[in-house]
């Protein structure tokens, strides 16, 4: 193949560009590697889920009740919409685990032996499914499994219905229904101490006195079929057997963490790169124009021998396209690596039989064209000075360029400036539009610093309230069935118990106008030691004697204020249908909660003094001996330990959060590198011979590299404040768009995290500077003040 | 015979800030079919603006060029193109070379574009270059330099040569061997050749002498007797 001569000259141009050339293509690399990274992430997990849940028989709508018995499963079949219903036993237990000395908890969920295809169905890792006639034969679910390091052969002591039993686990499985699987009322999960286990029915049946019925139902709906409607059905169907409310699949807990998850992919998928991408293009447009510069009497000459204003804007688009090209080159290949790697990190949070990293070809096609896009309006200027160009006017040399005193001398301070401050002053003020691109090029560097730590604090913040002004408690025990006021008293004879305070939640509909939700209404006393009611802004509220109050973001899905009444239908005992009015709203980061009094919840359901369950202080040197009892009180459904929530949450904020801070600060260091070489490289160009006629005079190097890296000194400090204000604008955006239901975290941002992002860009312009400065040490004066221009 | 260029009554105004530079004063002029004509003047007479009209590179504030009947004054920028990728070669005085290609890729440049090239290296031998083919600008002399630029304007086969100030930057020696070449593809190959100079020596090679002063012709005379370029001495 011949090349042709000019795309000789345009490969020659830019290997002597080279430095610059990869401080851009990087740039345009990391914003594509980020374009790659999270869709091909987002499309594996959701091409992996679409298949899983197809496969598996994902239902569509879940429920539970008291009990019902087993013709009703035909009742729902026959409800318009339903494609297939499938009944069951599901039961929360505690745990006794091998080598655990707090207790564990576990949910039991009944299944047919042998095995049948079924809803949620399982897939089998490891070992077989239990057999005909062997009741203490389970699987367990294969995060538990691994996180335990326990498998067939394994047993584990559980308390089903006031009993301990051995259970002999015989294998490994996992559903399409716990894919992330987290206790209620945790934020992240416990895998070495929250286990699904798999056992035959019948026999579940038959410990909880369920010979006959079932307790949960989850069902699929056929193409078209309207699941508001099916719900609304179903739960008149079943408020007789003690329903608790339907859900459809979207508020499924495993759905909605994985798709929300596969949300936020997409969004940071769009919106980082477009960041990195105009960055590149600024880059490209300062590099390429000064190019266009240098090569004025070039294009001169070429349009004078006859090339077309097509050939040469073409020519110098090309140039900037062949950095684009190597941009998405490299975005490419370390995208499609991050991807992988991202692909393992989430293996470790979501379940899947096979998750498998899959890099789909219209996200390099997207990624390509990106960086393509970036190049050509990073061209747009430079090529329009090509065209513009007037031939015969090239041919001269440029005018000298036309300096004006800068507003500092202007002011009347020129006498206290040296010359060389002078000289720095007026060529920032020389290229104003140049300079504020720098500036706005380095304060995109700290915004996206700023943003990519400043969630340490937000997360500090929100642990701090969460565990030490919320949770006061060390331990959370649930109870099976509401109990008297007598169970208060025992669990605080139980041993090492310094404190216990009662709790009575319920299972409630809440609806408000057409607007509904399914929670838990927690009945606390007036003024909790220890669970209280913490408003983010004005601290713990004290309970008012009536009326409900709602956390912010349940009033909004609910589109209630105070004084609103609301209805409160109790899914649990009698089942009572209450009007209640908002008596205040709470401010909370977290989840979608509704407080009660104690004492008006109980008048509400009727009750005397009912407890479901207590908050205990401990003394930690008892801690093991109470561990011990808990595991085996029959009457206990569940316990959270404190202690544990908060290792398992710093243990994820580990194995996620600072790996993506470790890329964040690689490719904010990248685009903070890039402007100032670049910037200090264009300079350095432009002004060589001046320098260089300095160095002549008898200036030194360090006097002249002042010239040169104080012009960059001062874009970068006047970078600093504005990099830091929009980064603080820009989290509180982010913090909006990442809230959800689920969180919202706290706008709070602490000098450290201004400090480091400060010092990563300081390091970033001294290390740019320092490779500029070794050109300036090797400046030839002799050939230097040869060239013309 | 019709002429190469006829040139009526050429005005040409800059406007450099706050001032106006009149650079040509009305300038009637005619170029016929493979003459030598030498364009004498000082520095600021209007010889580089009066060349670069000709050559397409710039238009007239008023007055029409035609060439070879075509008019060029009234010419698009895409037209102006187009003749001088066709018909002009041009020979700087600053060579105007692209530092990043070789002799031969800057000649390469020129036969890319157009339809009937000699060669690079014919080229490149008409000026006796052929032993510094794959020598970057900087690795030439500067009458090498001026030689490769003068081959890069005629490897097209062009109808006109033109050339501004071509020994400008070089030294006696060198600036022979240059004009020799130039003489040579106006003998052998026809080309119509006008070159710019302030040295009234380089006149003794040409067909025609016109010198310019401040914008006017002042005055036109033919050389009975043209001297060879090694003749020449200054």
């Amino acid at each position: 193949m011949v090349i042709r001569p000019l795309d000789r000259k345009l490969l020659r141009d830019v290997w002597h560009l080279k430095g610059q050339a990869l401080a851009i293509s990087l740039v345009i690399g990391a914003g594509v590697a980020m374009f790659i990274t999270y869709l091909s992430t987002f499309a594996s997990l959701r091409l992996t889920q679409t298949m899983y849940y197809e496969r598996y028989r994902f239902a569509d709508v879940f429920t539970g009740m008291t009990r019902a018995p087993l013709f009703v499963k035909d009742r729902v079949a026959a409800i318009p919409g339903v494609a297939r219903a499938d009944t069951r036993v599901v039961v929360d237990v505690t745990l006794d685990v091998p080598k655990l000395s707090e207790p564990a908890s576990a949910r039991l969920i009944g299944i047919d032996i042998p095995h049948a295809p079924m809803l949620n169905d399982l897939f089998l890792r490891r070992g077989r499914f239990p057999a005909v006639g062997r009741a203490d034969e389970v699987l367990v679910s294969e995060a538990f499994a691994i996180s335990r390091s326990l498998g067939p052969g394994d047993r584990l002591g559980a308390i089903i219905n006031g009993r301990r039993r051995e259970l002999e686990i015989v294998g490994v499985a996992l559903s399409p229904e716990y894919i992330y699987s987290i206790r209620p009322g945790e934020l992240v999960p416990d895998d070495s101490r929250f286990c699904i286990i798999w056992m035959q029915g019948r026999s579940l049946a038959a410990a909880f006195n369920m010979e006959g019925g079932f307790n949960n139902l989850s069902l699929t709906l056929l193409p078209g079929a309207s699941s508001a409607d099916v719900i609304a059905r179903l739960d008149r169907m079943l408020s007789i057997y003690g329903g608790l409310g339907s859900i459809p699949r979207s508020l499924q807990t495993s759905h909605f963490y994985l798709d929300s998850e596969l949300k936020q992919l997409q969004n940071v998928g769009f919106i980082l790169p477009v960041v990195f991408l105009a960055v590149a293009a600024f880059l490209l447009n300062v590099v390429l124009t000064r190019i266009v510069a240098v090569q004025r009497e070039q294009i001169a000459a070429l349009k004078a021998l006859g090339y077309t204003n097509v050939e040469l804007v073409w020519h110098y688009t090309k140039l900037s396209l062949l950095i684009g090209a190597a941009g998405a080159a490299i975005g490419t290949v370390f995208g499609s690596l991050l991807g992988s790697g991202m692909i393992q990190l989430y293996n470790a949070f979501f379940r899947f039989p096979v998750l498998q990293y899959h890099l789909p070809a219209a996200v390099v096609a997207g990624g390509v064209i990106v960086s393509f896009v970036a190049a050509i309006l990073g061209a747009v200027n430079a090529v329009y000075r090509v065209a513009a160009l007037p031939p015969a006017e090239a041919m001269r040399p440029e005018p000298p360029a036309r300096y004006r005193h800068s507003w500092l001398e202007r002011a009347g301070l020129a006498r206290l400036l040296s010359a060389p401050v002078r000289m720095i002053l007026r060529n920032v003020g020389r290229h104003p539009v140049r300079a504020a691109t720098s500036v706005i090029g380095i304060a995109t560097a700290i915004t996206l610093l700023v943003l990519g730590t400043f969630f340490i604090d937000a997360i500090a913040v929100l642990m701090d309230l969460q565990f030490f002004s919320i949770e006061r408690q060390h331990v959370t025990v649930s109870l099976v069935l509401p109990a008297s006021a007598r169970a208060i008293h025992e669990m605080g004879r139980l041993p090492g118990v310094l404190y216990a305070e009662p709790v009575r939640a319920v299972p409630v509909r809440l609806r408000s106008a057409h607007r509904s939700r399914i929670t838990s209404l927690q009945g606390l006393v007036a003024q909790p030691e220890l669970r209280r009611v913490v408003d983010v802004r004005s601290g713990p509220i004290r309970l008012p004697p009536q009326g409900l109050v709602l956390s912010d973001a349940l009033a909004e899905v609910l589109g209630a204020g105070p004084g609103d009444p609301i209805t409160i239908e109790v899914l649990d005992g009698r089942r009572p249908v209450r009007d209640v009015r908002v008596a205040a709203i709470v401010e909370e980061y977290m989840g979608t909660s509704a407080y009660m009094e104690i004492d008006a919840l109980r008048h509400l359901l009727g009750e005397g003094d009912t407890i479901s369950g207590a908050f205990l202080t401990v003394d930690p040197s008892a801690a093991g001996s109470l561990y011990r009892r808990l595991k085996r009180t029959p009457m206990v459904a569940g316990v959270n330990l404190k202690q544990t929530a908060i290792e398992s949450f710093q243990k994820t904020l580990a194995d996620t959060f600072y790996i993506m801070i470790f890329f964040n600060l690689l490719f904010s260091g990248i685009i903070a590198g890039g402007v100032v070489y670049n910037a200090a490289r264009v300079s350095l160009s432009e002004r060589s011979r001046e320098l260089a006629s300095l160095r002549v005079l008898g200036f030194t190097r360090g006097e002249i590299s002042f010239i040169l890296l104080g012009e960059l000194a001062v874009v970068v400090v006047m970078a600093i404040p504005i990099g830091l204000v929009v980064g603080y604008i820009s989290a509180g955006v982010l913090l909006n768009a990442l809230s959800n239901e689920l969180y919202r975290f706290p706008l709070v941002i602490t000098v450290r995290t201004y400090a480091y992002a400060t010092a990563a860009v300081l390091v970033a312009a001294a290390l740019s500077g320092l490779a500029v400065r070794r050109r300036l040490d090797h400046l030839d004066l002799v050939a230097v003040l040869k060239t013309r221009e | 015979m019709l002429p190469v260029f006829t040139a009526r009554g050429i005005t040409k105004v800059y406007h450099m800030g706050e001032v106006d530079v009149h650079a040509l004063r009305g300038i009637d002029l005619e170029l016929h079919e493979s003459e030598f004509l030498v364009l004498l003047g000082p520095s600021g007479s209007g010889k580089s603006t009066l060349l670069n009209i000709l050559g397409g590179l710039d238009v007239p504030t008023s007055g029409t060029v035609t060439y070879r009947g075509q008019n060029l004054t009234t010419a698009d920028e895409r037209a102006l193109t187009m003749y001088r990728r066709r018909h002009v070669g041009f020979v700087f005085q600053f060579y105007n070379l692209i530092p990043s290609l070789t002799a031969r890729e800057n000649v390469a440049l020129v036969t890319d574009i157009v339809d009937t090239p000699m060669a690079p290296e014919e080229a490149l031998r008409l000026v006796n270059l052929t032993d510094r083919l794959d020598h970057f600008p900087s690795q030439l002399s500067g009458g090498e330099q001026q030689r490769v630029a003068i081959a890069r304007a005629v490897a097209k086969r062009p109808d006109v040569l033109l050339c501004d100030e071509p020994t400008g930057a070089l030294d006696i020696a060198t600036g022979v061997l240059v004009l020799e070449a130039i003489a040579q593809v106006n003998r052998e190959l026809g080309t119509t050749t006008a070159v710019i100079t302030h040295n009234a020596a380089v006149a003794g090679m040409a067909d025609r002498v016109v010198s310019l002063s401040d914008g006017h012709i002042v005055s036109e005379r033919r050389n009975e007797h043209k001297v060879m370029a090694s003749e020449l001495s200054w």
